[in-house]
């Protein structure tokens, strides 16, 4: 008693993880808690999706709303459990409801097509009778001949006064739904593995520099067993304009201080060694911290402070290239660092380099001077600030821009041009191994194959029982046509039709001779 | 003659289609229904010639920026799916292509009442939203062949969902009976939906053309009626809205008659909306899906990362594996699997457009 108890639960248990029922439930759980996570932002800060909740829930219920969501894990519901659990129960359910099914259907596709009475081909999806006067042979000659010139392999049962042809294409296309199945299966088992095996990170490297980890968060590094160093980071522009064209940078892979690999990376052109894979994603400029300049206006005396933000860097990397052209002197090219100094030649002017920003325009209407905040860290236009001394003046700060290279100098039109400034851009890698991920390939193929041939390749049956219409072996024949398929019922049907048409024509012509 | 002007003349042939195939439907006239057809498909080669044309010129942008860039390289890299204008152009070319396989296949041209609209609709969109339609240089995340076969797979996908929905929809209008009906209202609510936003670009068009002032166009979306800044304005077109919906929930059964006598069957149009979906699902799953995460993969190496346009794309698909199941395993027929098709179009449209305009995300690369 107890024990069928025990059975009653498993088999009720079984039913219901392998039932349709919960695939439509579990299907319809995903996708409405998915778009809950696609309009709160995911792992944001709090201020931002308060604000969102905002706007329907009002000002004031707006924080309670917040936490009562934050407490069941919409602010980061991709990884909270119960999405996950939703996501184990749809694989539990289509691995039981595959493993529920999947023998019968191998039976059913195995078991040999048998010839049934006229009745039962009678009550087909797809049923088609006609007569012909004509012999029994001479019927069953022709359906044979159209059935085989459509590649059909045809039985056939023969009885007193009547014969039955019957035959099957593509049984196996009813295995192509478990492939698609399998297929998801896959997926969800390449993602486990590539998350319990693999790792995803970061790390920026400056120009000239190596690293030996990646990161994985800001205060977690991950140790990849060998260095990488870049040699240098580039972007290049369409044109003039600041749509950029390609990001690309020159790393070098070493082990035991060997090179053992180089390669230039571009966006969707990485570099992989050892299974570890460095793609990459951003760039900028080594920043510190920002300091206000004061300069004085030269016209109004009056003192301004000059707002663009400024960046420290270390003074052993990075120097800044500069032309000199002094009005009756030799034209001169020099790199300093920030602190240096020069001398315009043959003159008691002094510069000093005193500042830099990455990214400086100037206003055409105002002449102001200004960088967006958004393009901070981008090396578009860089500028550097140049203290000015002059005998007899007060020292100045004037800002050369790159973009907007030859500035006369105040003190008696010497020329200074800004070329370039080198050295401490870096270049901003993700860091990947997946070992998952050739699983979750083969799986898209898969995937990808079955569905096709799962839509456009069904399995038909066909029977037809070629009878006389009265007994003796007289008399027309009665021809009864049925035929059963998983898919695209009406498209078999307009075979059938054309195979009887083709048939019925056979016929009427050999009759006629 | 320029590309732009090409699209122009079909823009205009395929707005002329959706009045004429809506006096069609009306009339039953055959004559019209000719013209219709004929209409359509003077739009559809301009169109191609149009496309042709972009095709050829991007070529040339790209080689000039890439002077050691290969032919075949500059012929991917020219593909017009480069921006959301021209996913639009395309998907439109698609679902007019697709249509006139249908009116050729069943040989009944009264569908593409319901086809064309969402045609022009993508066009006017196009207009009023302000998206750009300049041959833009490719930042370097979008110079990947991977992302050009998955742009290329999904629209025709998108196409062929899109045809499903105008089918499911003229199901729902063929089986309904009574206006108390649930699917009844679910329809005619719909249907409505689309011919106000139509109607709504229809007038943001007219109002952009008549105020041109050759400053940048933003998204007008809608601003000249439902999101209009003058309260009046907007209460007005509320309760226009809500007559035309009225409308049509009380005309509707009328439209049903005119069906019926178009041989417009029940049948035929359940066939068109499952084939449509036979097509449509494999080449949403490899080219939305699996190409999506091939070409996050080798960009960013992360082949999944649920942002906003990736969900809305698996909504999508489990909307129609939901349509799938519910048809082959479930038993659900008819009314309910319709209603099914006409959501996961509805998906489909927030998954293109909703993300970019409404969502950001790591896709939203079109952005007017
Ligand atoms: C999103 C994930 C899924 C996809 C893409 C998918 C895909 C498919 C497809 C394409 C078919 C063939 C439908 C047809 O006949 O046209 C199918 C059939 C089926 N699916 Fe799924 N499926 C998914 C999830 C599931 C789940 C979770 C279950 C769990 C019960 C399930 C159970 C079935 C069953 C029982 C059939 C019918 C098989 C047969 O004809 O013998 N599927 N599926």
């Amino acid at each position: 008693m107890e024990e069928k108890e025990k059975i009653d639960i498993f088999e009720s248990a079984w039913r219901f993880l392998a039932s349709v029922k919960l695939a439509i439930f579990t299907f319809i759980i995903i996708a409405l808690s998915s778009i809950v996570g696609t309009i709160v932002e995911q792992g944001a800060e709090p201020a931002k999706n308060i604000a969102l909740l905002a706007k329907f829930f009002g000002d004031n219920a707006a924080p309670t709303v917040y936490n009562i969501f934050a407490a069941m894990g919409f602010m980061d519901m991709y990884g909270s459990w119960w999405f996950t659990m939703f996501l184990v129960i749809f694989s539990i359910n289509l691995i039981v409801c595959s493993i529920d099914r999947f023998p019968k259907t191998w039976r059913s596709i195995k078991k040999p097509q048998r010839p049934l009475p006229e009745n039962s081909i009678k009550s087909m999806p797809i049923r088609k009778e006609l007569k012909a006067k004509t012999t029994l042979n001479v019927a069953k000659d022709e359906f044979m001949n159209v059935l085989k010139s459509s590649r059909y392999n045809v039985s056939e049962a023969s009885e007193d006064n009547s014969v039955q042809l019957y035959t099957q294409k593509n049984k196996y296309a009813r295995l192509t739904v478990y492939v698609v199945h399998l297929s998801i299966i896959l997926i969800f088992i390449g993602a486990v593995i590539g998350a319990r095996y693999g790792f995803k990170g970061y790390v920026n490297i400056i120009e000239g520099r190596t690293t030996n980890v990646a990161y994985l968060s800001p205060s977690e590094s991950y140790p990849l067993g060998f260095t990488v160093k870049c040699n240098w980071y580039e972007t290049q522009y369409y044109g003039d304009s600041s749509t950029p064209m390609e990001f690309m940078s020159e790393l070098v892979v070493l082990e035991n201080g060997r090179e053992v690999m180089k390669k230039v990376i571009e966006v969707n052109n990485p570099l992989k060694y050892k299974g570890i894979t460095f793609f990459q994603s951003s760039y900028g400029v080594l920043n510190g911290v920002m300091d206000d300049f004061v300069i004085e206006d030269t016209e109004s005396k009056r003192q301004t402070t000059l707002q663009p933000k400024l960046t420290k860097f270390p003074n052993q990397i990075g120097s800044f290239v500069i032309k000199l052209l002094p009005l009756n002197g030799q034209e001169n090219t020099i790199a300093l660092r920030r602190g240096d100094s020069f001398d315009i030649p043959g003159t008691d002017i002094k510069g000093t380099i005193v500042g830099f920003s990455p990214t400086l325009d100037r206003d055409r209407m105002t002449g102001a001077l200004g960088t967006s905040e958004y393009y901070r860290d981008q090396m578009l236009n860089p500028a550097v600030a140049i203290e000015v001394e002059a005998p007899g003046r007060k020292p100045f700060v004037g800002w050369y821009l790159k973009g907007d290279p030859t500035w006369i100098m105040p003190e008696g039109g010497h020329e200074l041009e800004f070329i370039d400034f080198r050295g401490v851009e870096y270049t901003g890698l993700q860091v990947a191994r997946d070992p998952g991920v050739w699983i979750i390939y083969i799986a898209c193929i898969l995937m990808g194959v079955s569905l096709y041939l799962c839509f456009f390749i069904s399995n038909k049956k066909i029977w037809i029982n070629i009878a006389h219409e009265a007994p003796g072996k007289k008399g027309p024949v009665k021809i009864t046509v049925g035929g059963r398929t998983n898919r695209n019922k009406l498209n078999f049907e307009k075979e059938i039709e054309k195979l009887l048409s083709h048939a019925s024509d056979a016929i009427e012509g050999r009759s006629k001779k | 003659m320029t590309s732009s002007s090409f699209f122009d003349i079909s823009a205009g042939a395929y707005i002329a289609a959706v009045v004429m195939y809506v006096i069609f439907l009306v009339t039953r006239n055959r004559t019209v229904g000719i013209v219709a057809t004929a209409v359509i498909c003077f739009g559809f080669v301009s169109q191609s010639i149009a496309l042709i044309i972009r095709w050829v010129n991007s070529y040339y942008f790209w080689m000039e920026a890439h002077t050691s860039s290969g032919v075949v390289e500059g012929i991917l890299r020219g593909a017009p799916l480069r921006n959301l204008y021209e996913s639009l152009i395309f998907f439109v070319w698609c679902t007019i292509l697709i249509h006139l396989i249908i009116e050729f296949k069943y040989k009944n041209r009264s569908l593409g009442a319901f086809v064309t609209p969402i045609a022009a609709l993508a066009l006017l969109f196009i207009d009023v939203s302000g998206v750009s339609k300049e041959i833009e240089p490719l930042i370097p995340a979008l110079q990947s062949n991977w992302l050009l076969f998955h742009v290329f797979l999904s629209f025709i996908g998108y196409a062929a969902f899109a045809v499903s929905f105008g089918a499911a929809t003229a199901y729902l209008v063929v089986v309904t009976e009574s206006r108390t009906e649930k699917p009844y209202i679910f329809w005619s609510i719909i249907s409505g939906v689309f011919l106000i936003v139509l109607l709504g670009m229809g007038i943001d068009f007219i109002s952009l053309t008549a105020l041109e002032r050759g400053e940048i166009i933003r998204n007008h979306f809608l601003k000249s009626t439902l999101r209009s800044s003058s309260s009046a304005v907007v209460l007005v077109s509320w309760i226009a809205s809500l007559a035309i919906i009225f409308s049509i929930w009380y005309l509707g059964l009328g439209l049903k008659k005119v069906f019926s006598s178009l041989n417009l069957t029940a049948n035929m149009l359940d066939d068109i909306a499952y084939k449509s979906i036979a097509i449509g699902f494999p080449l949403f799953t490899i080219g939305g899906l699996i190409m999506g995460a091939i070409w996050a993969n080798s960009a960013w190496g992360k082949y999944w990362t649920w942002d906003p346009k990736e969900t809305w794309s698996l909504i999508t698909w489990f909307v129609y594996a939901l349509y799938l199941h519910a048809r082959f395993v479930g038993g659900w027929r008819g009314k309910r699997v319709a209603i099914l098709s006409v959501v996961g179009f509805v998906a489909v449209i927030f998954t293109y457009l909703g993300v970019n305009l409404v969502l950001s995300g790591l896709h939203a690369y079109g952005s007017g």
